[in-house]
């Protein structure tokens, strides 16, 4: 089996879940002949056409609600969000009509439409093209957030995702589209929301960790060990609904919990887990359960300086996790 | 694409009557007639509930009847969808939402079909009518409609899709966005803009810069239309023409009814404080409702028996579903946790 990039995890997926299911189409800004800014759609348009692979106008909250508009009639739309810096202007379509729709008519009507999101920094983006925007949006009932991290991950959630009938937000770490290569089978295998995923075992302590974050925490580990110290590495993969048991069930056993995420600190996605594992593991624990995030300031910065100070990495994690194996 | 003024929509034949030139039945037009009278009495029964303290809130579709009736006749039942808002009482009712269903509704009770009692009244939903549900953030349906046009286009089918709202929601970015989408793709989508005159307190000019919603349609490379909306005929003409229009494959329309709301704007409101009772007496002489029922007795088709009878037959219908409302239960406090998500798919 070879290996396949992140980017083209995606890409793959995407053509051959289009062969399969006619109700599929895609949309976004540039998806057409440009294949998009970041060549996901790459030669999509060739093969599917004008009508199921189509070029939006620059308007993210129609973008969306076009979405809806196609889901709610049976199709199977995916939007790509250009940078998931842009999606605030459809903030009120995902979170107020997507992710309600079921919810406000018992049932009756669903509106399960795909939206692709490129995230995360550390690629000289500044401002508005690093953002994490994940914890912001994990905070919906209704709508299922998903960051696989792994090409592997990446295929079976994908074509997971096109079978769920609830809206998902699926982010893409754009820094993790060609740097990550790994296999991933070319058969038909699916993976579950609401599943995370041991990447790692050991017993001294658990870290739970997603995105390019994850890979970070499997290099610090890796680094850890020389140390003698036993990391586990749980990447959660679906952001929201979370899978608690995994989480729990690990920190039960090594007594101790870092959360990494380059979003920033406050009400991340650490928050919750924290919480969660303070309210269901609290017995079990022998530190209290840390978080290496990134800053409480608006967003990236552009100067390299500066997003190398913002981003978590290796370096900052395993330190993180020396002082909680002092601790 | 030249700036084009709106269309006024004129008859010829002076010697036939407009729903005969139209090919309009007689039985139809009585039924058109019908069905406003309904949703005119069963709407102010739900303003004497909310006077009477029984039920929390109403929002009011009184004085847009005429135009919500010939759009539900326009349309083709079961096939075309439409994305309603809030004052389309008259609309969802002649659709076939059920008048029990309105009132379990206004009383948020066990068994109401549109949201299991979770929405406030007026927030119409039924997918086996093809009526998507309403939300209370205004406009958003605007673009939605866009995106199950999209979809017919795609699917190939002679389906169109209609989404209605205020004039005042016209300022929303969704309004511009999905018309913007509907010119684009040549959509089979109708756009019909309830101009009743007032957002809440605000009057049309604190609303837009140009005269009339209708006049935006060059924008967005598609034609505008103003008619009576006080006219059920004239509305039953207009709406039929976009849709047909669309059903052609030959795009969208912005069709725009000039209407009044002859009501404060919600049971919360008091219309005293921004507009003049002179103005409000003034607008009720063009009544859509006195209008329909003067169209039928010139034109023969009714008389004072037949009215009678359908005053009685109509209250008839009210009484029996307030009574039922009122007696229905209150939805199981923890159903609130349902509905959240589907089933997951197996693997
Ligand atoms: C996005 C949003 N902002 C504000 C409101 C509060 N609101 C409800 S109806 C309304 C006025 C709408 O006026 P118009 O579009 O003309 O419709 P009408 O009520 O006159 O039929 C306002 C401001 C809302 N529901 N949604
Ligand atoms: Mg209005």
């Amino acid at each position: 089996m070879s290996e396949i990039t992140n980017i083209e995890a995606i890409t793959r997926t995407l053509q051959q879940e289009m062969r399969r299911d006619p109700r599929i189409f895609i949309t976004g800004e540039d998806v057409g002949k440009r294949g998009g800014v970041f060549r996901v759609t790459k030669g999509m348009y060739e093969e599917f056409g004008e009508a199921r692979v189509i070029d939006s106008p620059l308007s993210e909250l129609s973008l969306v609600a076009v979405g809806i508009g196609a889901a709610l009639y049976g199709l199977r739309p995916i939007v790509e969000i250009q940078f998931a810096d842009f999606i605030a202007p459809a903030f009120n379509q995902i979170v107020q009509e997507a992710a309600r729709f079921r919810y406000r008519t018992n049932g009756d009507w669903h509106a399960p439409v795909l939206i692709r999101a490129p995230y995360g920094g550390g690629i000289g983006g500044g401002l508005y093209h690093s953002q994490s925007i994940e914890a912001t949006y994990s905070h919906i009932p209704g709508l299922y957030v998903v960051a696989p991290s792994t090409p592997y991950d990446i295929v079976g959630m994908l074509r997971y995702a096109l079978r769920v009938d609830d809206p998902v937000l699926f982010l893409e770490h754009k820094k993790t589209y060609r740097l990550i290569k790994g296999e991933a089978p070319d058969d038909d295998y699916m993976i579950p929301f609401c599943k995370a995923d041991i990447k790692r075992v050991g017993s001294d302590m658990t870290v739970i960790a997603y995105g390019l974050m994850l890979h970070e925490t499997l290099q610090a580990a890796q680094e850890l060990m020389h140390e003698d110290i036993n990391v586990e590495v749980i990447d959660p993969r679906t952001l929201n609904p979370l899978d608690r048991d995994t989480i729990l069930s690990s920190v039960k056993k090594t007594g101790k919990a870092l959360i990494v995420h380059e979003d920033n600190l406050t009400l991340g996605l650490g928050a919750e887990i924290a919480a969660l594992i303070a309210s269901e593991a609290f017995a079990d624990l022998d530190a209290p359960v840390m978080r290496v995030a990134g800053p409480d300031v608006p967003a990236m910065p552009y100067a390299r300086t500066m997003q190398d100070f913002f981003m978590p990495n290796a370096q900052k994690i395993a330190d993180a996790l020396r002082k909680l194996n002092a601790y | 694409m030249t700036l084009s003024s709106p269309t006024k929509l004129e008859l010829t034949a002076p010697t036939l009557a407009p729903h005969v030139q139209l090919g309009l039945h007689d039985d139809l037009v009585l039924e058109m007639y019908w069905h406003m009278l309904l949703a005119r009495r069963l709407d102010e029964r739900m303003w004497i509930l909310h006077r009477q303290h029984q039920v929390a809130f109403h929002i009011s579709g009184i004085g847009h009847e005429a135009t919500q009736v010939a759009a539900a006749y326009a349309l083709k039942r079961g096939h075309d969808f439409i994305f309603p808002y809030y004052r389309d009482l008259c609309l969802t009712l002649a659709l076939g939402l059920t008048p029990r269903a309105m009132m379990l509704a206004m009383y948020g009770k066990q068994g109401e079909p549109m949201s299991g009692a979770r929405q406030m009244p007026a927030h119409y939903s039924a997918r086996h009518l093809n009526i998507v549900s309403v939300s209370s953030p205004v406009a958003t349906q605007i673009p939605q409609a866009a995106g199950m046009a999209l979809a017919m286009k795609y699917q190939n089918t002679d389906q169109v899709v209609m989404t209605c709202f205020g004039e005042g929601s016209t300022a929303e970015g969704d309004f511009h966005e999905g018309l913007n989408w509907a010119g684009i793709f040549k959509l089979p989508v109708i756009f019909l803009c309830q101009n009743n005159q007032y957002a809440i307190s605000s009057p049309t000019d604190r609303e837009m810069a140009v005269q009339n919603v209708a006049d935006r349609a060059p924008a967005y490379g598609m034609p505008g239309v103003i008619f009576d909306g006080n006219d059920f005929i004239e509305s039953y003409h207009a709406i039929t023409q976009a849709i047909e229009r669309a059903r052609r494959g030959e795009g969208p329309t912005l069709l725009e009814a000039k209407m009044y709301r002859l009501v404060p704007h919600s049971s919360d409101d008091d219309d005293r404080t921004y507009r003049s009772r002179e103005e409000v007496e003034a607008w009720k002489q063009r009544d859509p409702l006195l209008l329909a029922r003067k169209y039928c007795v010139e034109n023969g088709l009714l008389d004072d028996a037949h009215q009678a009878e359908f005053e009685q037959r109509a209250r008839e219908i009210v009484d029996d579903a307030d009574e039922f409302a009122r007696n229905a239960p209150y939805p199981p406090p923890e159903e609130a946790l349902n509905g959240v998500w589907g089933e997951l798919p197996k693997i």
